[in-house]
């Protein structure tokens, strides 16, 4: 008898103000001959079911190595998770033995990629790879499994999805492979899914259609959806609430209609002002001056404080917590103050 | 020696160039101890920074004083020995395989002569012949990898199948034919030379040629045809510098394979003979009585075996040098 | 933009379609794909046409024609009144010079192995007449004070740099020869969206400075509308809808155009349950094998029988002040709607 996800976790929905997913404290280090390399220093995030939450940031800001943190999928060494929990449903998943984070990881927890083409296998057809996840996990036999993958392709709505089972996966487009990635990640019924860059390789109109079909079926089965992403229009699109990172913090987290409305931090201000506006057409842009930092030589303090209009003394020396603007939000500004108060327009 | 870190990207890179807004963030590590040494008005370019870069890497500076010796030795040989080999009178053939002593430091061979002069003598042959066949075939096949490469169409079809002819023969009967069709007509070592430098190329052209299809799509290629560049600065300035690394890992580890081979190709009478002097021929002479007396065989081998790492050593830093990334 | 002088990129009827052969020996055509069909328009000194489309759409293949890179099926392809598509050895080589690119990739787009000296400095030593040799170093220094970068580095190597700063880098390369027109293929797409600012910053100050024309080839609508004074819309090979950036973004009067425009994420939470979004079905065709008629007529949701009879030209149509490529041209603000 295989031992299934529900006999190391408990089964069924968060109970009550539960949350689903709850990421705390985490760090995430990388031991490399260059020097330490801290990716993510002291990330906190919950997930709700139904709920979505973007993690917003640019390359090197630690939000895909949170998300494999998550999955389990970090090769460990070179990283080494010095501090923090993972809990799942209350249950600290990195405590648990790599046995039981199997069943976890796909189960209960599934992520898909950017890179559709280079995550799906190129000599086994779409069909197959879809039912190893019914074979594998659930034991079902050769038949049944792809009985169920052709209901899968179909409600990721792959046309002609019981012809198309049998093709390889070279021989869909971009946006037909990130469906089959997402109908593989969704085979399981997963509870929390993480979607990581899903749509920065495709075209506007096929990135549109893939974020309504996660919507969509985020909206059937009440998935916590994790969505990875550096693009401020798809976050205010499908998003309920934000968390920004950069140098591997979370510099602030926030309802998604707040943070639009009324930046906390100076990143998130910087980030939402460079935006192109009509009414701007001719003038400059406003642009975050300087450059993201070095993992390997992170600066003193706040990290974003050679980049930042703000700046004063103490963000040179004193690493700002993340301060508590309300109930929901939080920025990690000595002087969110400030940034509120000045008025975007 | 590819880049140690996991998270590749530009929050990794190194962090202070930009003139308007450079904040005073610690100067990264290893690029920038060596820049700021240097003054940077002088114009650099990669063959100059190659060369600052290789005389301050004690793999290179090793490697060459080794090959220097070598060198020496192949071309006065009475330097490093007062005995001359080919001087029937210094073996004694009643003293054969007798082991080191006095005034025979390396003791005698099968036939009584000095070990030590011998396989100093033999220098001259195994390094001429490993290093011009070397150097032959890393031109022939550089130049036709290249061409080939970057072409492409009829051309490109045509050399490989052509190359594909020279895989088929094994290489020791090929040379073996080609030093045999032309015995008599040239000094028997640009025979071997030639008959190996024949054989060889086509491992050269492959090597180069994959490299220079792989370089060849690059975006820094377009951009060069889009400011004019001609073919020939697009194959010597922007492809080769890309491609040359692969090969010189090859040619370097090659030229012990043709060391050796000349020993085959003596073995089989054709190539050096007795009584001219070279390790090849020295190890297959010392072959059949190893178990009785290996020492005959185990210094030419050791010598042969110095001279091929000093190579691949330099080639190794050679090539390392001429990878910005990896200085 | 100054509309009344003489254009200094004609571009007429351009056509590019590469063969699909079979066999090994004798190469045998079995077809074409149609990356660029008939495309025509001009730019005028200063000005910034912005080309849009989705992947396949044929703007990069466009881009490559335009610089010479590839050669036109048929079609001309004029700087200066004369045609670069004919042009060979030194008349071609001389041709460049007016125009120049700037690649999407700052990581593939300059030679790992030579100096940053050595890169802005090729094109000098290309044209050898254009700067004497002395004045070279000093030049690439020049250069990159203009792009922003510290002119101290000129020995350093491009894995030094940051990927906002090498594209500074190619830039400065395709500004070294003075050229009136500069092609920017995806420019700012592989950048850090903190970065993309500073170098979209750069584009427009050296419009400016040096009165460059360029044609500013992008997916992501909200750039290509800063800084653009007209933009096309590409769809399998050709032009649907081509126009002032205003008509086109507020006034749209193809279904593609729409479509495209609907699909565009706005940056804003407020009122996106209400906000009207077009969801086109399935993919865009295989340009080897379009659709007759009309190319969009197997997405559009306006297709009638005259669609797969008739190929809608683009022209000015009724109600519409700008071209447009459809038999049913409507204006529709897909942006400001809802």
């Amino acid at each position: 008898m295989k031992k299934t996800s529900a006999d190391v976790l408990p089964a069924g929905g968060g109970s009550g103000n539960e949350p689903l997913l709850a990421v705390d404290d985490l760090h995430v280090e990388f031991h490399t001959r260059a020097g330490v390399v801290r990716a993510v220093n002291g990330v906190s995030y919950t997930v709700r079911a139904g709920e979505t939450l973007a993690v917003l940031g640019e390359s090197g800001s630690g939000k895909s190595v949170t998300a494999q943190a998550i999955m389990g999928i970090l090769d460990m060494p070179p990283a080494v998770i010095p501090k923090g929990e993972i809990r799942f449903k209350g249950t600290d998943v990195l405590k648990l033995s790599e046995r039981d984070r199997t069943q976890v990881r796909g189960e209960r927890i599934a992520m898909i990629f950017q890179d559709a083409l280079s995550a799906l296998n190129p000599v086994f057809t779409v069909g197959w790879q879809i039912s190893e996840m019914f074979r594998v996990h659930r034991g079902m036999s050769k038949g049944a499994a792809m009985k169920k993958a052709v209901e899968l392709m179909d409600r990721v709505r792959i046309p002609a999805a019981k012809q198309r089972v049998h093709d390889y996966p070279h021989q869909f487009s971009g946006g037909m492979r990130q469906r089959i990635m997402i109908a593989m990640s969704i085979a399981l019924d997963p509870e929390v899914l993480i979607a990581d860059e899903p749509t920065t390789a495709l075209d506007v109109t096929v990135q549109a259609q893939i974020m309504e079909l996660l919507a969509e079926l985020q909206r059937e089965s009440q998935m916590g959806l994790i969505l990875i992403t550096h693009d401020l229009g798809v976050v205010a699109d499908v998003a309920d609430k934000i968390a920004v990172m950069y140098g591997g913090r979370i510099v602030e987290n926030a309802p998604v209609h707040d943070i639009y409305k009324a930046p906390a931090h100076p990143y998130t201000k910087g980030l939402l002002d460079s935006i192109p506006r009509v009414d701007q057409k001719g003038q400059e842009l406003y642009a975050i001056k300087g450059l993201p930092p070095n993992l390997l030589s992170m600066p003193t303090g706040c990290a974003f404080h050679p980049r930042c209009p703000y700046r004063q003394e103490n963000c040179v020396t004193d690493t700002p917590p993340l301060y508590e603007i309300s109930g929901t939000r939080g920025s990690a500004c000595h002087y969110w103050r400030e940034v509120l108060d000045g008025e975007r327009q | 020696m590819s880049n140690p870190t996991p998270l590749d990207g530009p929050g990794l890179e190194e962090g202070k160039t930009m003139v308007a807004d450079a904040p005073a963030a610690p100067a990264p590590g290893r690029e920038g101890r060596r820049r700021h040494a240097k003054k940077e008005a002088k114009p650099a370019s990669l063959w100059t920074d190659a060369w600052h870069d290789l005389r301050r890497r004690p793999m290179f500076i090793i490697s060459v004083i080794i090959i220097l010796i070598l060198l020496v030795m192949a071309v006065w040989p009475s330097l490093f020995t007062s005995i001359d080999p080919f001087d029937a009178r210094t073996c004694d053939l009643s003293a054969a395989r007798q082991g080191p002593g006095p005034g025979h430091l390396f003791g005698r061979d099968n036939l009584g002569c000095d070990l030590y002069a011998r396989t100093i003598y033999g220098a001259r042959n195994s390094i001429v012949i490993g290093v011009l066949t070397t150097v032959l075939t890393a031109i022939i096949g550089g130049l036709f990898g290249i061409f080939a490469g970057y072409r492409g169409g009829a051309i490109d079809t045509l050399a490989s199948r052509i190359t594909e002819v020279f895989f088929a023969i094994p290489s020791v009967l090929g040379a073996l034919l080609i030093a045999s069709t032309l015995r008599g007509k040239y000094n028997s070592i640009l025979l071997v030379i030639l008959a190996l430098s024949v054989l060889g190329w086509p491992m050269v052209y492959r090597i180069m040629r994959a490299a220079v299809i792989t370089a060849k799509s690059q975006d820094f290629v377009v951009a060069a045809k889009a400011l004019g560049a001609g073919s020939g600065r697009i194959m010597f300035r922007h492809l080769l510098p890309n491609s040359l690394a692969s090969v010189i890992v090859v040619a370097t580890i090659n030229l012990g394979t043709y060391i050796a081979a000349e020993a085959a190709l003596s073995f089989l009478g054709v190539g050096v003979q007795s009584p001219d002097i070279s390790w090849g021929l020295m190890i297959a002479d010392a072959r059949d009585r190893f178990i009785t007396a290996p020492l005959p065989l185990v210094f030419p081998a050791l010598f042969l075996s110095i001279t091929v790492l000093a190579f691949i050593m330099m080639g190794d830093a050679v090539r390392d040098a001429l990878d910005p990334k990896l200085r | 933009m100054a509309s009344g002088s003489e254009p200094v990129l004609e571009v007429r009827d351009l056509v590019k379609h590469f063969p699909l052969t079979q066999g090994i020996l004798y190469k045998k055509q079995i077809g074409a794909i149609k990356a660029v069909d008939g495309v025509s328009f001009d730019l005028r000194k200063g000005e910034t046409l912005g080309i849009v489309g989705e992947s396949g759409c044929g703007k990069s293949t466009l881009a490559k024609v335009l610089m010479a890179l590839e050669q036109p099926t048929s079609g001309s392809v004029r700087i200066g009144g004369r045609d670069i598509s004919k042009a060979r050895g030194g008349e071609l080589k001389r041709m460049r010079r007016n125009i120049q690119m700037v690649m999407q990739d700052p990581y593939t787009s300059l030679n790992p192995r030579m100096t940053v000296g050595d890169i802005i400095g090729e094109p000098f030593e290309i044209h050898t007449d254009v700067a004497p040799k002395g004045d070279r170093r000093k030049k690439v220094q020049e250069l990159l004070e203009v792009v922003g970068l510290n002119p101290d580095h000129i020995n350093r190597y491009p894995h030094q740099f940051s990927g906002g700063q090498r594209q500074r880098i190619g830039i400065a390369r395709g500004l070294a020869l003075q050229p009136e027109v500069i092609v920017c293929d995806e420019p700012v797409s592989a950048l850090d969206v903190s970065i993309q600012a500073q170098v979209i910053n750069l584009l427009g100050r050296l419009q400016d400075e040096f009165g460059l024309a360029y044609i500013f080839i992008a997916h992501d609508l909200s750039v290509v509308r800063h800084i653009s004074d007209r933009v096309g819309v590409m769809y399998l090979g050709k032009f649907v809808e081509l126009g002032k950036d205003a008509e086109i973004y507020d006034r749209p009067a193809h279904p593609y155009t729409q479509a495209l425009l609907s699909a565009v994420p706005v940056p804003d939470p407020e009122g996106r349950e209400q906000r009207e979004r077009i969801i086109l079905q399935g993919d865009p065709p295989s340009p080897a094998n379009p659709p007759s008629g009309c190319r969009f007529r197997t997405r559009c949701w306006k297709a009638q029988e005259i669609c797969a009879k008739e190929e809608p030209l683009l022209q000015i149509r009724p109600g519409t002040a700008h071209m447009s490529a459809c038999h049913f041209a409507e204006t529709h603000d897909v942006v400001h709607a809802g």
